[in-house]
């Protein structure tokens, strides 16, 4: 029996006279992995900026924990495409920043929070010191650091270089393991999208609403050559492409 | 990026020197044609002194300590002004930068006074405070105050928007909002406000020193005119731009010390 972390009612979203999202109705059980895929442009973030209370929606309902979502809170966690960090505090500032002021113990959570990205020793750094992926992975350590049930993900790696991504995967994977934390990720990349996801949301665009949804086999998140892994990919690729030959390159 | 890539280049002794000589060589370059002029007796020496005579009046007033004085008299007042104007614009930017309310309560003032250069304040600061020091002191305050302040409110709105909807997913407290984002955001502008400000004032020191002062490089200047001592007085704008310029490096050198993250 799994409780109902984000449910999604009819969802539609408008800006002006332009439609960006329509109806859309989904349910994240908790702990899920969830991953969102579609091209750009057709209200990935749009969707995620609303069940994170950035953004209203001009219909339909969004629970997170059974609650009607009015406005950002602490235990819906966001990862942003850029690591926001100010880069005028220190890796520890950053991250206490993020949590409430009454907050015990922020000391040992900082330090926790590091550990889970393997950035311990960087307490003491400033921003402009660390990598695009380092910075990165403070963002989620400060995500992190407030125990969020949720945890929603922008497309954060999408700025990070092909190798960088993989190993920032990986940890992003052992974190969910180890954490248990409901994800919900927003990427263009689809072998991102099947290695952490375990369904895989594809929306269509303009106005965007859910075309499929793909279970993802779980060998998927174990080995990333395999052919279990790249039928499932090629089965999400053909969602945007016709054509046989399955392209090179899977970013779209 | 490109600063580091000139202070690399700039490492090897050879291309210092070629650097500093390039640096100096405008200067130089009319200092000789100023030289030569004064020789060709186009101009009397009591209207166009030579560069020699002007090196005799900072040596003569380096001697008899008249110089240090005048400096140093100006200075105490420019910074007497402007850290009280410092202080007023800062509180001031402060508030009207963070509540649309004050805002729009102060904003029609501060537009108006605004142009008003605060020279054309020297007749009303004489009338209102007489000729002592207080009037001068107004008008550093007025050249010192609207530079901060502007720039402390524009530092404030233009804080990237991304900064405060991070504020909002981590539910940022107002106070931290405002310590650890908002004003460390502003600070560049707050900073580039200071230097301007006291850049004004600076300028406007010798402005009112000219009215009616008995010391100060204002006074060396409207002296050196009743005198006819043309030297005086070209030494004595001399300093003003030397001056200015020492304290313009300092504040720009304080300012990279603190804004680290730039
Ligand atoms: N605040 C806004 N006002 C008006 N239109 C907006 C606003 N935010 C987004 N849009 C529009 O909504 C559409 C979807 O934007 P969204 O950022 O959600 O796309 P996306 O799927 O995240 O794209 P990408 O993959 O490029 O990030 C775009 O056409 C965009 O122009
Ligand atoms: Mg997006």
């Amino acid at each position: 029996m799994t409780h109902t972390a984000v449910s999604l009612r009819g969802v539609s979203k408008q800006f002006d006279d332009l439609s960006v999202l329509s109806d859309i109705s989904l349910e994240v059980p908790e702990g899920e992995f969830l991953s969102v895929i579609g091209v750009s442009g057709c209200g990935k973030s749009t969707l995620l900026r609303i069940i994170g209370g950035l953004e209203q929606q001009t219909a339909g309902e969004v629970l997170v924990d059974g609650v009607a979502v009015k406005k950002p809170t602490r235990n819906t966690g966001f990862v942003f495409q850029d690591h926001r960090l100010l880069p005028w505090l220190t890796v520890e500032a950053n991250i206490k920043l993020g949590l409430d002021k009454k907050t015990p113990n922020q000391d040992e959570i900082v330090q926790q929070n590091l550990e889970l990205v393997g950035l311990q020793e960087f307490l003491g750094s400033y921003p402009r010191q660390l990598s695009g992926g380092m910075a990165q992975r403070v963002a989620i350590a400060r995500a992190l650091a407030n125990r969020p049930k949720i945890l929603l993900l922008d497309e954060p790696f999408g700025a990070l270089d092909a190798m960088t991504r993989i190993h920032m995967q990986q940890a992003l994977r052992e974190i969910w393991e180890k954490e248990k934390i409901t994800m919900i990720l927003i990427t263009h990349d689809i072998e991102e999208a099947v290695y952490l996801g375990e369904r895989v949301v594809v929306l269509s665009s303009r106005p965007g609403h859910i075309k499929k949804i793909v279970d993802i086999p779980h060998v998927c998140h174990v080995i990333r050559t395999g052919t279990e892994f790249s039928e499932t990919r090629d089965k999400i690729y053909r969602e945007f492409f016709r054509d046989e030959n399955v392209a090179l390159d899977y970013n779209i | 990026m490109n600063d580091t890539v000139a202070n690399k280049e700039a490492k090897t002794p050879a291309k210092r020197v070629g650097a500093a000589v390039w640096y100096l060589l405008l200067p130089l370059l009319i200092l000789a044609v100023w030289e030569f002029v004064c020789h060709t007796g186009i101009f009397q020496s009591y209207t166009m002194p030579a560069p020699e005579a002007v090196i005799r009046a900072a040596v003569d007033g380096i001697r008899d300590g008249s110089l240090a004085k005048h400096i140093g008299a100006s200075f105490l007042r420019v910074l007497e002004g402007f850290l009280i104007a410092a202080v007023c614009a800062l509180a001031l930017g402060v508030v009207t930068g963070l509540s649309k309310k004050a805002e729009c309560f102060f904003e029609l003032v501060i537009q108006i006074l605004k142009p008003i250069p605060p020279i054309a304040w020297i007749p009303l600061a004489i009338l209102w405070f007489g000729i002592g020091e207080p009037s001068k002191l107004f008008i550093i305050y007025l050249g010192a105050f609207f530079p901060i302040l502007l720039n402390t409110v524009s530092g404030i709105h233009n804080l990237d928007g991304k900064y405060l909807e991070l504020a909002r997913v981590y539910e940022v407290d107002k106070l931290r909002l405002v310590t650890k984002i908002i004003l460390p955001g502003a600070l560049p502008e707050i900073l580039t406000g200071i230097r301007v400000g006291l850049g004004n004032a600076w300028v406007c020191v010798v402005a009112a020193e000219m009215i009616a002062a008995t010391r100060g490089i204002g006074y060396m200047l409207s002296n050196g005119r009743s005198l006819s001592r043309p030297d005086q007085v070209i030494l004595g704008m001399l300093l003003i731009g030397i001056v200015g310029k020492i304290m313009d490096d300092i504040l720009k050198f304080i300012s990279k010390k603190i804004v680290k993250w730039a």
